[in-house]
C-alpha cells in the first residue's frame, strides 16, 4: 500500500460484473461493474428501467425481498465479499440504503423514524442522543417536525427523514435512490447541498441513482450511465455533463437545435450507445 | 344489586379469556401488520397436541413442556416456510397465506391426533368459591378466577417482554414497511421468528384454558372469531387494547344477555359483541388504543 495523498482514490465499494435475475427468468442487469471511492459521490444515471434501483438493491441485499438474485459477479465492500450478507449485516458494516420513494414509517413520528435507524447500534443512550442531535444539525427542519407522524409530513421532509434515518446507523456509505423524485426543484437543491455537506464533513460516500441527470452530475464527482442493464458510459461528472450524447439523450440539448421527440427516438434507435 | 355484580364479574372474567385469544392476534399484527387468521387453528392444535400427549401417559408437566416445544417449532417453521418467501408482498397475500395455513394446521392436527372430542382436566373445578359466596352472596367460579389469573400473568409477562422501546419501535417499523425496515438494518426474519414462537406459546395457554372449559374439539378454532370484536374495540396493535377490549366485550355481552335479553327473547350473547364492534367502527375505526389511521387528502 502506498501512502494515500488523495483518499478519494481508495476503493470503498466495487461491483464486479454482476448479473441480476428476477423471478428466475427476468434478466435485468447484464454485467454491471462500478466503483465508489472512499469519500466520493458517484452518480448512477439512466432512463426508467435501466437498472439503477436494481444495482443499488443488489448491493444492499434488498433484492431478495423483490424476488431477485445476483447470479453472477461479485460485490466487495472494503475488500470483503458482501453479496451473501443480510441487509442487517451490511448496515452493521456501514452500508445503508435510502430507498426510492422515501419509505418512511408512516405511523411513527419523525423522531421515532430516525431512532429506528439506530437499531443496529450498540451504543449507549447518550451516543444515540448525540447521533440524533447531529441529524437535527444537518436537517434543522426535522427538529421542528420531530413530533409529527411521518405520514403527515411533506415529501421533502420525508426524504430528509429517510436520509437522516440512514445516518443514525453511522454509515460510511449511503446508497441513495432517486432523492429528487416528486420534489420541488428548490427542495432538491437543498437536499443535494446537504448530501454534499455530509460527504465533505462526515466523509460519507454516496452512490446516487438519479434520473435528474443535470442535478446529479453537478453534485457528483464521477458518473456511470446505465442502459438496458449495462454500463454504457462512465467518466468524470464534468466530462459527462459536457458529452454531446449525454446532453442530447438526457438533457434534451443538441447542437442541431431542438428536435421533435419522434426524431430523437428515431435517431436513438439508429445510434446505439455501444455502436 | 348483588346479582348485577355477579353478572358483571362473571362477564369480566370471561372477558379475560377473550383478551387471551386477542393477544395472540395482537402479537402477529404488531410485527407484520397482518390479521393472523391461523391463530384459532394454533389454539386448537396446541390443545389437541397436549391432550394427545396426555393420552400417551405422559405426565402433565412433561406434556406441557413437549407441547410448548412443538408450538415454538411450529412458529419457527411458519416463519421459515410461509412468511420468509412473502416478505414485501402485499398485506393481502400474507393474510391469504394465514387462511391457507389455518386449514393446513387444522387438517394436520386432526390427522395426527384424530377428530374426536376430548375432555381436558386442568385440575381446577368450575364451581363457585364458597368463601366469597358466603360473605357477599356473589357466586364466582373458581375456574374463571384461575383462568383470569393465568391470563393476567401472561399479559404482564408479554408486556414486560415487549416493553423495551427499541424492540417496540422495530416491531412498529416492520408492520409499517417490511422493506424499509430491512433497509435500516432491522433483522426482520429474527423478529418474525420470535413473535411467531411467542404466538405459539400464547396459543398453548389459550388452548389449555378454553379446552378445559369447552372441551378440546374443532369448535375451538371458532374461539378466534370472538377475538375479532375485541380487537376492533381495543385496536389491532395494542396489548392494553386487547385487555381492555376483552373486558368490555366480556362484561357487556353478559350484562346484555341477562338484562336486555329477556325483552328480545334472549340469545343475544352470541351476536351482541359484533354489533358493539360495528358501532365502534363507525365512531373510532382504529380502536381505543390502536395506531391512528393516516389519511392524506
Amino acid at each position: 500500500m502506498s501512502a494515500q495523498p488523495d483518499p478519494g482514490r481508495q476503493v470503498a465499494l466495487s461491483v464486479n460484473n454482476i448479473e441480476v435475475i428476477y423471478d428466475h427468468v427476468i434478466l435485468v442487469l447484464r454485467g454491471v461493474s462500478l466503483e465508489v471511492p472512499d469519500g466520493g459521490i458517484v452518480a448512477l444515471l439512466g432512463a426508467n428501467g435501466a437498472g439503477k434501483t436494481t444495482t443499488l438493491k443488489a448491493i444492499s441485499n434488498l433484492l431478495h425481498a423483490e424476488r431477485g438474485e445476483v447470479t453472477k459477479g461479485a460485490i466487495e465492500f472494503r475488500g470483503q465479499r458482501v453479496d451473501r450478507l443480510t441487509p442487517n449485516d451490511l448496515v452493521r458494516r456501514g452500508v445503508c440504503q435510502v430507498m426510492e420513494g422515501r419509505h418512511c414509517f408512516a405511523h411513527l413520528t419523525v423522531e421515532e423514524n430516525l431512532l429506528t435507524g439506530a437499531f443496529t447500534r450498540k451504543g449507549s443512550r447518550a451516543d444515540i442522543a448525540q447521533a440524533l442531535e447531529k441529524v437535527y444539525h444537518y436537517f434543522p427542519r426535522l427538529k421542528e417536525r420531530r413530533a409529527s407522524l411521518a405520514g403527515y409530513t411533506s415529501g421533502g421532509e420525508q426524504q430528509m427523514t429517510a436520509i437522516g434515518r440512514a445516518l443514525m446507523a453511522q454509515p460510511t456509505m449511503i446508497l441513495l435512490d432517486e432523492p429528487s423524485m416528486g420534489l420541488a426543484p428548490q427542495i432538491v437543491e437543498e437536499i443535494f447541498a446537504i448530501v454534499g455537506d455530509l460527504n465533505a464533513r462526515e466523509r460519507v460516500s454516496f452512490l446516487l441513482a438519479e434520473q435528474n441527470t443535470m442535478v446529479a452530475l453537478r453534485h457528483a464527482n464521477y458518473g456511470y450511465i446505465l442502459e438496458n442493464g449495462r454500463v454504457v458510459m462512465d467518466g468524470q461528472a464534468s466530462d459527462l455533463a459536457n458529452n454531446e450524447d449525454v446532453k442530447e439523450f438526457y438533457l434534451g440539448l443538441s447542437t442541431a437545435g431542438r428536435r421533435s421527440f419522434r426524431d430523437v427516438k428515431h435517431y436513438r434507435r439508429r445510434k446505439r450507445w455501444l455502436a | 344489586m348483588g346479582f348485577f355484580f355477579e353478572v358483571l364479574i362473571a362477564g369480566l372474567l370471561s372477558g379475560v379469556m377473550y383478551s387471551l385469544v386477542a393477544l395472540g392476534f395482537v402479537l402477529i399484527y404488531k410485527a407484520s401488520g397482518v390479521f393472523n387468521f391461523a391463530q384459532g387453528s394454533l389454539v386448537f392444535f396446541a390443545a389437541l397436541t397436549f391432550v394427545g400427549l396426555m393420552e400417551h401417559h405422559l405426565s402433565f408437566g412433561v406434556a406441557l413442556v413437549v407441547t410448548l416445544l412443538v408450538m415454538i417449532a411450529v412458529g419457527l417453521a411458519i416463519e421459515r416456510f410461509v412468511l420468509r418467501p412473502l416478505v414485501n408482498q402485499p398485506q393481502i397475500s400474507l393474510f391469504m397465506a394465514t387462511i391457507g395455513l389455518s386449514f393446513f394446521i387444522e387438517g394436520l392436527a386432526q390427522l395426527v391426533w384424530g377428530a374426536s372430542v376430548r375432555g381436558l382436566d386442568l385440575g381446577i373445578q368450575d364451581e363457585p368459591i364458597a368463601w366469597i359466596s358466603d360473605r357477599t352472596g356473589i357466586n364466582i367460579s373458581k375456574f374463571d378466577l384461575m383462568a383470569a389469573g393465568i391470563a393476567a400473568v401472561l399479559v404482564i409477562a408479554l408486556a414486560l417482554f415487549f416493553n423495551r422501546t427499541r424492540i417496540v419501535r422495530a416491531l412498529r417499523a416492520v408492520a409499517d414497511d417490511h422493506q424499509a425496515a430491512l433497509a435500516v438494518g432491522i433483522p426482520l426474519q429474527q423478529i418474525w421468528a420470535i413473535v411467531w414462537a411467542v404466538a405459539g406459546f400464547v396459543a398453548l395457554v389459550t388452548g389449555l384454558l378454553w379446552g378445559a372449559r369447552n372441551g378440546v374439539q374443532f369448535a375451538l378454532t371458532f374461539v378466534a372469531l370472538k377475538a375479532l370484536p375485541v380487537l376492533i374495540l381495543g385496536g389491532f396493535e395494542s396489548i392494553p387494547g386487547a385487555i381492555v377490549g376483552g373486558l368490555i366485550i366480556g362484561a357487556t355481552e353478559k350484562l346484555a344477555e341477562v338484562f336486555v335479553g329477556p325483552y328480545v327473547g334472549g340469545g343475544i350473547e352470541g351476536w351482541f359483541p359484533y354489533v358493539l364492534a360495528l358501532m365502534f367502527l363507525l365512531v373510532r375505526p382504529e380502536g381505543l388504543f390502536g395506531e391512528k389511521i393516516i389519511r392524506r387528502i
